[in-house]
């Protein structure tokens, strides 16, 4: 049986019919049209699916997509609309990633991290991005990139 | 990969109108919370429910508690809820140090405590935490209300005693918890998340009386009785970890699996142990380390 929901997704409305067995990642690539959640380990492990659903960053593959119904959820491209912002910039500035499939959940995850605790430790950030697998860089050049990024001010 | 098995889903507005479907739909149906192991269960093909019963949207299931005695945590209570609870940290701080080790963040935003327990694989990490803070499990069925304590609960590996047709509505736990030391020591194979190779909950009153519980290193989460016994009154000291080093094998029957030999699991378990104690008797002192800490 389908059911209709409703999602916004980053700030847009969707009317969309779904099945019980249609994940949330899979309809945000496959029906809305948004490509930066990843389709990864598909069990929860890798964090490459990841949105920030009503708040709180999920793991896209680990929702149906009628959970959802009512909810907000927000990718990278609602952070990027007029360009990369403070935080992209720092991993591009630092060359943080190099095949890209981890960023949008790292992105994501980092912005979550920081919207509660501006000036987090290493320690924290280290702790924040331990589920976002990154199998290119070795996390240096990313947790730098944060760390650079939240000690600006006192610069 | 999609989900191959095709199923309803209904999302009751009550919990009469919950245990209405549970009842009728028996064993078909599949209770669905944060959905962390159930969405994982239903694309491995490992459980092939005819309904998914999603009670997210029933109200006051998401609520941390104190009624009198005791304190009450609903089914839709998640990790990161019971992190970010005042009361949680402040008067039951064991909770805290269980949940900053759970998976990831991502996860712990939707896992939930109740649910963690349903799924009931053996090394769950809020199990040793629920059997040392002695917990009561509350339950809705067909026949009314019925409560399971917490060691009566766990049947075997990803069984409990929740029968069919019924639905968990909360832990309780007594209040008088608040005024022991305790810890939480999971072993896992790396730093970040990993499911524990072995885990020991520790809670000391403060009379020196001790409850104990391991994790992974059995069919279930198991509390250890008779090594509290063995060490009741006394303080940390060598004298008292020989003795309940002693209990261990007793106590626990480890496997060997992909993550761990049993012959490191019950070394491990020693070490772990004592480490336990040692926190949790210098937090009763209040110069423990601060809750959350890793301990190993």
């Amino acid at each position: 049986m389908k059911h209709s929901i409703t999602l916004n997704v980053n700030g847009e409305e969707w009317d969309i019919d779904v099945a019980p067995n249609d994940t949330l990642l899979e309809v945000l690539r496959d029906r809305v049209g948004i490509k930066s959640p990843k389709v990864g380990c598909e069990r929860g492990d890798c964090g490459a699916c990841t949105v920030i659903l009503d708040g709180r960053t999920v793991r896209s593959c680990l929702v149906l997509a009628v959970e959802a119904d009512g909810c907000g959820v927000l990718t990278v491209e609602a952070l990027s609309k007029d360009g990369p912002n403070e935080l992209q910039q720092a991993f591009i500035d630092r060359n943080s990633f190099q095949c890209g499939f981890c960023a949008p959940g790292v992105v994501l995850t980092v912005s979550e991290l920081l919207a509660t605790n501006p000036k987090p430790t290493e320690d924290e950030v280290k702790e924040a991005i331990a589920g976002n697998l990154c199998r290119c860089t070795g996390y240096t050049p990313i947790v730098e990139a944060v760390m650079e990024l939240v000690g600006k001010d006192e610069a | 990969m999609p989900i191959a098995h095709e199923f309803d889903y209904l999302k009751p507005a009550s919990l009469e109108d919950a245990v209405a479907v549970l009842a009728k739909r028996g064993e078909g149906a599949q209770v669905l919370a944060g959905g962390t192991d159930v969405v994982a269960l239903l694309r491995d093909g490992a459980i092939a429910p005819e309904v998914v019963v999603d009670i997210k949207g029933i109200a006051g299931l998401a609520d941390i508690r104190l009624a009198g005695e005791r304190l009450f945590i609903g089914p839709l209570v998640t990790f990161t809820d019971l992190i970010e609870s005042e009361l949680i940290r402040e008067s039951f701080p064991l909770f805290y140090e269980m949940a900053v080790k759970v998976a990831s963040k991502g996860i712990r935003n939707r896992a939930t405590v109740v649910g963690n327990i349903c799924s009931a694989v053996p090394s769950c990490d809020a199990g040793p935490v629920v059997l040392v803070y002695d917990a009561q499990v509350l339950i809705l069925g067909p026949e009314g209300e019925r409560a399971v304590h917490i060691d009566e609960w766990f049947t075997g590996p990803k069984k409990t005693d929740l029968q069919s047709g019924e639905l968990v509505v909360g832990l309780e736990m007594p209040s008088s918890a608040q005024a022991c030391g305790g810890s939480y020591v999971k072993l896992g194979r790396y730093r970040g998340e990993d499911l524990a190779q072995a885990s020991v909950a520790v809670l000391v009153s403060p009379d020196y009386e001790y409850r104990v519980a391991f994790g992974a290193v059995g069919p279930v989460p198991v509390r250890a009785k008779k090594l509290e016994a063995a060490i009741k009154g006394e303080e940390p000291t060598e004298e008292m970890f020989a003795v309940a080093r002693k209990f261990i094998a007793r106590e626990t029957s480890p496997i060997t699996d992909i993550r761990a030999t049993a012959e490191y699991r019950t070394h491990m378990l020693e070490v772990m142990l004592e480490r336990g104690i040692r926190a949790a008797v210098a937090r009763l002192n209040g110069d423990g380390p601060e809750y959350g800490t890793r301990h190993i």
